[in-house]
């Protein structure tokens, strides 16, 4: 049977004008692995597959015959006239100082953010059907999505893929700060694979050392890209990514030594034979003789990624030879020292809430730019939901202690119970300093039903996203037809000077002030007696009148006039 | 005259400014018993903020004051406290002009219950003291809560229907209505005093009662749809409807405040929501048909009960709100030997009004109390304020009684009576 697969693989790879019928259209699959061991001792794996398919989902002719391509996914984008998709799940929050830029980043919680095609009329309703047929693919609860937790950026989150339209009431953004990322998520992800977790890198995939992790994210990316350098025709490109950091202690022994098997308690054995390829990218750049890497490979490559230019040795999983004698891969790094300094991040942003109390407060979300001389302006994205009412007469924009006066400013005040604030911004970060952006809201009193079970945690507020074209100091690569590693093509660099950098900043936990869950009937009773005291009051001295009162005589005196009553006598 | 009121008015106005000055104004700007989200100067900012953002004011849940507002405070932004001063001012001249005269047809033995003229001239005086010097006042202006306009509104519409002008009585109350829904009440008593001022009788029989109706309401909701049609060429929507008198009547809002409506509703089950909405708001309309039966002859007083009504039960109350009705009060001062309940109301009056701020800090600050607390001391606050009202309205009528059957009253064996409602 992997004969007949590895046959069949062999086959559509092979030259286009011998075997391939003409009704099917050609899908090609790409795995790699990414590790890069980090300063703090950590060490960062991430995992690409991507395939491309040259099909056209929105024709007449209904597509049918799945091979590489998830049908799953294939028909949402047909069914939902979907141009492109990005729905990551996070478990974690990706250290910037410490960890430099990931490759993709992603927010804790879930993120979706969808460009529909122009030909959808009803985009909420589309979005509604979406985030529910989504929310059962992935077996997470995105079916919380919903209009009070979903905006329409207007400049942030212009598409990744080709296409004309930048029209942005057909963009939709939710984030779900809260929801929880595990195994239950991670399995159907892998399904969606075309070897599954069988064959190829996903067999390292195993739930309980990849969520035993100072950070994990997962993520699906569907966009149409250009099949070739001419871009005459589009094909849709599918990349399903997998970014985790192990944490160093957590190993147990804490020496600085990391093997595949220690990672992921699996060694690799052969690559995925629907994969046209399948690599394994280790970065050695950080100073060759500072760790040993065994088994030795002969293949170096370099590529600029995130301004910088890294070399990587790389395991070529489509040899046999890659695999020893022993049939399996696994690899192991083994430092020899602790020196050098990695590249500090140009690019940084924190957030946090001030104030005391659970009346007002003020969310401060700072934004460092590193960069020694160049100034450069970023994307601000914040999405505050309709309990913390924003004033944005207190929005204040400082840099170095001095007033920085955004260029553009785009708010969407909210409506309560409908949606949430959008606030757009862009802001110039002069070089080598800090700017803070600070506004002051008011916390509000919710419904008793409108509380979650657990209503003294506190409520999420989602990751601000600081979105920019960093300046470069290596010139990055243009050039989008030559063959390029995966990590390395996914934002496409426009120009040589600069990069494009997506920076999520922490969520927030805020309380709000809370009714007692355990009075409805006590406070209706309650003030309905004090409306009752107010009615009757009045009532009584609208419907009375004043009258002498005759005195009524006391007990003994009144049986006496009764008796007197009985004898015909006048009464006392 | 003049002189104790203009040494009045330097005095109220040196507290303000003084305050204003002081780093308390920006506290009490931000307490809840002061501001609601209908009048809080916070908001009005943000919503002259997002009229310069070119965004509406409107599309948003912020901002919830009417457009003539936002184009008054446009012009005079700089000049806020100075506004609020000067409303305050005229409120206080505007009472000056205003009490009741009474007419002496009645029993000998009532002269002591009539008032002197000596006494009515210092009446004056007393309202002007009682709401510039009542903290209550003082808090609100400081805080620049639009309440104080909506009050100085509701006095120029007072004054100008004792004054008999029906015109400007109509405009005035058509202005008042336009700020907030609930002075629509106030169309009874007006009415009647205007009908009493020139000696048309209430009667239903009477075409003349109904001429006279008809004009007064033609005049009343004729300035009204001016004033709404002119709020709408302001800002070209029509947006402020929802926004200003649909969360004044649906109440989405929930932050505390000193009336009963926010626990209440923060607390109902969803089923009942609308009924017990709908419950609450005829609530307030509720009581003035009959209130206007039992004192169609006198209207002053009718006015009186309904300010009071209105600022009980209304959706957002403030301390702003009572203060209105509070200066009324020593135009009945003669009624003081009538009341039953002075000592217990005043006494909890007061407490209540220290304890809102402390059980306020113990649930939001100190997270030692909860919101039960602060609830509870708003329902007794409420209850001693309808103790209040009604206390002064069996006042009145026993006066009443007693001015056409004697203040002395003996019973058949010639013993000192008592006086029972039956």
């Amino acid at each position: 049977k992997r004969q007949a697969i590895s046959l069949l693989a062999s086959q559509t790879s092979s030259a286009p004008e011998t075997v391939v019928t003409p009704s099917q259209p050609e899908d090609d699959f790409q795995e790699e692995l990414v590790i890069r061991p980090l300063h703090s001792g950590d060490i960062y794996a991430s995992f690409q597959f991507r395939t491309v398919w040259d099909t056209d989902f929105m024709g007449g002719k209904k597509v049918s015959h799945y091979r590489l391509f998830p049908k799953s996914l294939g028909q949402v984008i047909s069914k939902f006239s979907v141009r492109e998709l990005h729905i990551s799940f996070t478990q974690g929050y990706w250290r910037t100082m410490q960890w430099g830029q990931p490759f993709l980043p992603s927010p804790p919680g879930a993120e979706l953010w969808v460009w529909f095609q122009d030909t959808v009329t009803d985009v909420d309703g589309t979005w509604k059907e979406l985030t529910n047929v989504l929310s059962g693919i992935f077996c997470a609860s995105l079916n919380f999505i919903d209009s009070t937790n979903t905006v329409q950026p207007s400049a942030s989150f212009k598409p990744l893929g080709i296409g004309n339209v930048t029209d942005h009431r057909f963009l939709r953004y939710a984030t779900l700060p809260r929801e929880i990322v595990c195994t239950e998520n991670l399995t159907p992800w892998k399904k969606l694979l075309p070897c599954g977790s069988k064959a190829g890198l996903a067999v390292l995939m195993k739930s309980e050392k990849l969520f035993h992790s100072s950070f994990h994210s997962q993520a699906v990316h569907i966009r149409p890209v250009c099949q070739d350098w001419q871009c005459k025709s589009t094909s849709w490109e599918l990349r399903q990514t997998l970014n985790v950091v192990f944490d160093l202690h957590s190993s147990g022994q804490g020496k600085r030594e990391w093997s595949l098997f220690k990672m992921f308690s699996r060694t690799l054995t052969e690559a995925c034979p629907l994969a046209s390829s399948s690599k394994i990218y280790i970065d050695v750049t950080d100073n060759p003789q500072q760790f040993e890497l065994s088994p030795a490979t002969p293949l170096l490559s370099q590529a600029v990624v995130l301004g910088d230019r890294r070399t990587y040795s790389v395991y070529d999983l489509t040899q046999q030879a890659t695999f020893g004698s022993m049939r399996s891969l696994n690899m192991l790094l083994r430092w020899k020292s602790s020196d050098g300094d990695m590249m500090r991040p140009l690019l940084h942003g924190e957030r946090y809430v001030a104030g005391y109390g659970l009346q007002t407060g003020e969310i401060h979300t700072l934004m460092y730019n590193h960069h020694p001389y160049r100034a450069f302006p970023v994307l601000l994205l914040d999405t505050v939901p309709w309990y913390l009412r924003l004033y944005i007469h207190t929005l204040t924009v400082t840099s170095k202690g001095k007033d920085n006066k955004p260029s553009y400013i785009h708010y969407q005040p909210s409506k309560d119970r409908v949606r949430p604030h959008l606030l757009e911004m862009l802001v110039q970060l002069p070089p080598n300093s800090v700017t803070e952006v600070t506004v002051q809201f008011e916390r509000a009193l919710l419904k008793w039903t409108e509380y979650t079970p657990d209503p003294n945690h506190g409520f999420y507020v989602g990751s601000s996203v600081v979105s920019a074209l960093v300046p470069s100091v290596v010139a990055m690569d243009t050039n989008s037809t030559q063959e390029r590693p995966l990590f390395s093509s996914f934002f496409p660099s426009k120009e040589e000077s600069s990069y494009f950098v997506r920076i999520y900043t922490e969520p927030l936990l805020v309380n709000l002030p809370t009714p007692d869950f355990s009075m409805p009937y006590n406070v209706i009773c309650l003030t309905c007696t004090v409306v009752a005291v107010g009615y009757g009051s009045l009532y009584n001295l609208l419907t009375r009148t004043f009258q002498v009162e005759e005195p009524s005589p006391g007990l003994a005196k009144r049986l006496a006039n009764i008796i007197r009553k009985m004898r015909g006598v006048p009464p006392l | 005259m003049a002189a104790p009121l203009t040494l009045l008015l330097v005095v109220a106005v040196t507290i303000r400014a003084a305050l204003f000055r002081s780093s308390l104004a920006d506290l009490i700007a931000e307490r809840v018993e002061v501001v609601s989200p209908l009048n809080a100067w916070k908001r009005v900012v943000e919503g002259l903020a997002l009229l310069d953002l070119g965004i509406s004011p409107y599309s948003g849940d912020v901002f919830h004051e009417t457009p003539l507002i936002i184009y008054l405070f446009h012009f005079l932004v700089d000049y806020a406290e100075i506004t609020f001063m000067v409303s305050r001012k005229f409120v206080s001249s505007f009472r000056k002009q205003k009490y009741a005269l009474e007419a002496d047809r009645y029993p000998l033995d009532c002269l002591e219950l009539i008032r002197s003229p000596k006494e009515m001239y210092y009446i004056p005086l007393k309202v002007a003291m009682f709401y510039l010097l009542n903290p209550f006042t003082i808090l609100s202006c400081v805080a620049k809560s639009t309440c104080g306009l909506n009050n100085a509104v509701i006095a120029l519409f007072i004054l100008c229907t004792i004054k008999g002008s029906a015109l400007l009585s109509a405009i005035f109350l058509a202005l008042a209505t336009y700020q907030s829904v609930y002075p629509l009440t106030l169309f009874a008593p007006a009415l009647l005093y205007l009908l009493q001022r020139l000696y048309i009788p209430v009667n239903i029989r009477r075409p003349s009662f109904w001429w006279y109706t008809l004009q007064y309401a033609f005049m009343y909701l004729g300035s009204l749809f001016v004033i709404i049609c002119l709020s709408f060429f302001l800002l070209g929507t029509w947006d402020f409807l929802p926004s200003v008198y649909g969360f004044i009547l649906s109440v989405p809002d929930l932050t505390p405040n000193i009336g009963l409506f926010w626990y209440f509703f923060a607390e109902m089950f969803e089923h009942f929501r609308l009924f017990f909405l709908c419950v609450f708001q005829i609530n307030v309309f509720f009581y003035t048909i009959p209130l206007s039966i039992k004192l169609k002859e006198h209207p002053v007083f009718l006015i009186f009960m309904q300010l009071a009504v209105i600022s009980i039960f209304k959706s957002y109350p403030t301390v702003g709100d009572i203060a209105l009705y509070l200066a009324f009060l020593p135009v009945w001062s003669h009624l003081y030997r009538f009341l039953r309940n002075v000592f217990l109301v005043s006494c909890v009056l007061l407490a209540c009004s220290a304890l809102f701020p402390v059980l306020w800090h113990l649930w939001i600050y100190a997270g030692s109390a909860n919101s039960n607390f602060y609830y509870a001391i708003t329902l007794l606050f409420n209850v001693a304020q309808i103790l209040l009202v009604s206390d002064y309205f069996y006042a009145y009528l026993r006066r009443e009684y007693h001015l056409t059957h004697g203040l002395y009253l003996k019973r058949k064996d010639g013993s000192e009576a008592t006086l029972v409602l039956k």
